[in-house]
């Protein structure tokens, strides 16, 4: 497949804003969604529109037919061992909030530690903090180094026999680096601690074989993977999910409900309480067929030559300072953020919009890192797979009119 | 003969048709890139929290002060294109009464587009610029 083949997928790729074409180049927020998904969508929507599990009558069938039959494919995708431990969300930052609360319940105790990397989106901060706090366990950080790596020499002496679960992004949102997690799994696992990945930004990118991680959780938000917003996954090993509490209450979570007492679901219904996203979540399907389809040799060598280009272009530029800066260009996705000396990141942002591009400016829910690198915000410039070799140099020559107009 | 003041809205008209002779937003960016430029020098310890605008991604101090019964305010921003709306503000309305601000209703600035055409977090913080001065005024009436 090559790339003008991929972007015909995409209908919101071919619009245009203030009358220019426009080169979206803001993919680590959300992705646009191939018209695969938002047929599918819409077909839910129209001709399947039942709720989930309950009703007998045809469309209620189908509805959940499509459903569970997602959760194959989600399965499939991520190599889980069963589709009990594939749970369905609204997104990452829903998922990391279940485990938080229910592992929190289930395994910590006053005086236990959460490790979270400095790195970390506040989606895979906040949570923790509140569970700490819930918990009276403590809270501790393993930071990065100046070039954006995380600081792995730390991490053995970090991890102690109170280190319940560390919490780390398998590429991190502001830097693009592709974290060494079977590593930290390893590290972590020999101490007892176990560890939840964030592929919010991974799973389109990499992927995740999570048996071959090693990892007991890993979460993800199917907009960033093209699916429908509003949906998300959250895998767990089963161990861990039998011995952890709901999260939620009502709807299908549960077994029997006595006013003397309820008894749950198995696993996944038991953390699917409510009414969940019947015509969001089945996109999943198409979505992760897409995106597996998306990493064919062609493809992503191109994306690879988009990707060298774009660093080296950043990197030879003395103006620029790039946060992430991969050690061989492998561990690096096509996601830069960066700051311009003598210019403000909004500033940036708004005279790159008026040309057409679409980039991200500001803190990216990452302030702690923010804050490590002594910047108020930062610019950031994600590529996805249907961007092209022309939009990147189109990128960089108005990164240079916008600079100049600036400065 | 003294010398003749212009109005509040002649100040206002005056930036509208500025702003007309431009066709392209990005011409209309430049122009306030250098207004940002030439703003008024803002006093390093005023920066403080209390003079902070909420709602802006940069960062935007507005302090004000009445003299012979006129608001004169300043202000200043680390994004050089807020400084230009920032400028273009004071233009306006520093060295009015209380009244004159209070009466205005701030149109001119959706004539000239800035409102619809900033990004929704500018938009907020402009709207919470605008917010101030109107405090300004109307604790002075």
């Amino acid at each position: 497949m090559n790339v003008e083949e991929v972007r015909k997928l995409f209908p919101g790729l071919s619009g245009t804003v203030y009358g220019k074409p426009l080169v979206y180049l803001d993919n680590a927020a959300t992705i646009q969604r191939p018209a695969c998904v938002i047929e599918k969508w819409n077909d839910l929507s129209i001709h399947h529109n039942a709720n989930l599990h309950r009703a007998v009558h045809k469309i209620a069938a189908e509805a959940t037919e499509e459903y569970e039959s997602a959760r194959d494919t989600v399965r499939a995708f991520l190599n889980a061992g069963s589709r009990e431990e594939i749970v369905f969300t609204s997104g990452a930052t829903a998922s990391i909030n279940l485990v938080a609360f229910s592992f929190g319940e289930a395994f910590v105790r006053p005086g236990d530690e959460i490790i979270v990397a400095e790195s970390e989106h506040h989606s895979n901060i906040v949570p923790w903090q509140m569970m700490c706090g819930r918990k009276d366990a403590v809270l501790k950080v393993l930071p990065v180094d100046g070039d954006g790596h995380l600081r792995m020499d730390l991490l053995e002496s970090l991890v102690t026999d109170r280190t319940r679960l560390l919490c780390v992004a398998q590429i991190s949102n502001v830097l693009g680096i592709v974290n060494p997690v079977k590593e930290i799994v390893n590290i972590c696992h020999s101490k007892g601690c176990l560890v939840l990945v964030d592929g919010a930004q991974g799973v389109v990118h990499t992927g995740a074989d999570v048996r071959d991680m090693g990892c007991d959780f890993y979460v993800f938000s199917g907009h960033k993977v093209y699916a429908a917003p509003g949906t998300g996954v959250l895998y767990g090993r089963r161990e861990q999910l039998d011995q952890m509490p709901p999260y939620m209450g009502g709807g299908e979570m549960i077994e029997t409900v006595k006013f003397s007492g309820t008894t749950y679901a198995p696993l996944p219904g038991k953390f699917e309480a409510g009414t969940q996203n019947m015509a969001g979540t089945p996109t999943l399907k198409p979505a992760l067929e897409l995106a597996e389809a998306l990493r064919d040799k062609e493809l992503t060598d191109y994306t690879d030559k988009v990707r060298d280009y774009v660093l080296n272009a950043l990197l030879s530029d003395e103006r620029i300072r790039l946060y992430g800066v991969p050690r061989g260009t492998f561990n690096k996705i096509p996601l830069f953020s960066f700051t311009v000396k003598g210019a403000h990141h909004e500033d940036l942002a708004l005279l790159l919009d008026k040309m057409g591009i679409a980039v991200r400016s500001g803190q990216m829910c990452a302030e702690p890192l923010m804050d490590r690198y002594g910047v108020t915000g930062m610019l950031r410039a994600s590529f996805a797979p249907y961007n092209t070799l022309e939009e990147a140099e189109y990128f960089i020559k108005s990164l240079d009119r916008a600079i100049s107009m600036l400065v | 003969m003294t010398k003749m003041v212009k109005t509040l809205k002649e100040v206002q008209e005056g930036i509208v048709e500025d702003f007309s002779m431009y066709d392209e937003w990005l011409d209309k960016y430049e122009y306030l890139i250098e207004l940002g430029k030439g703003l008024a020098p803002y006093p390093e310890e005023n920066k403080t929290d209390d003079r902070l605008i909420k709602g802006c991604q940069s960062r935007v101090w507005l302090d004000w002060k009445m003299e012979e019964g006129r608001l004169l305010f300043s202000a200043d921003s680390d994004a050089i294109i807020t400084r230009g709306i920032i400028s273009l503000l004071i233009s306006v309305y520093s060295g009015r009464t209380p009244e004159e601000i209070a009466a205005d209703d701030f149109s001119f600035l959706d004539r000239i587009g800035l409102k619809e055409n900033l990004s929704p977090t500018r938009a907020n913080g402009l709207v919470s610029m605008i917010r101030t001065i109107r405090r300004a005024a109307e604790s002075n009436l």
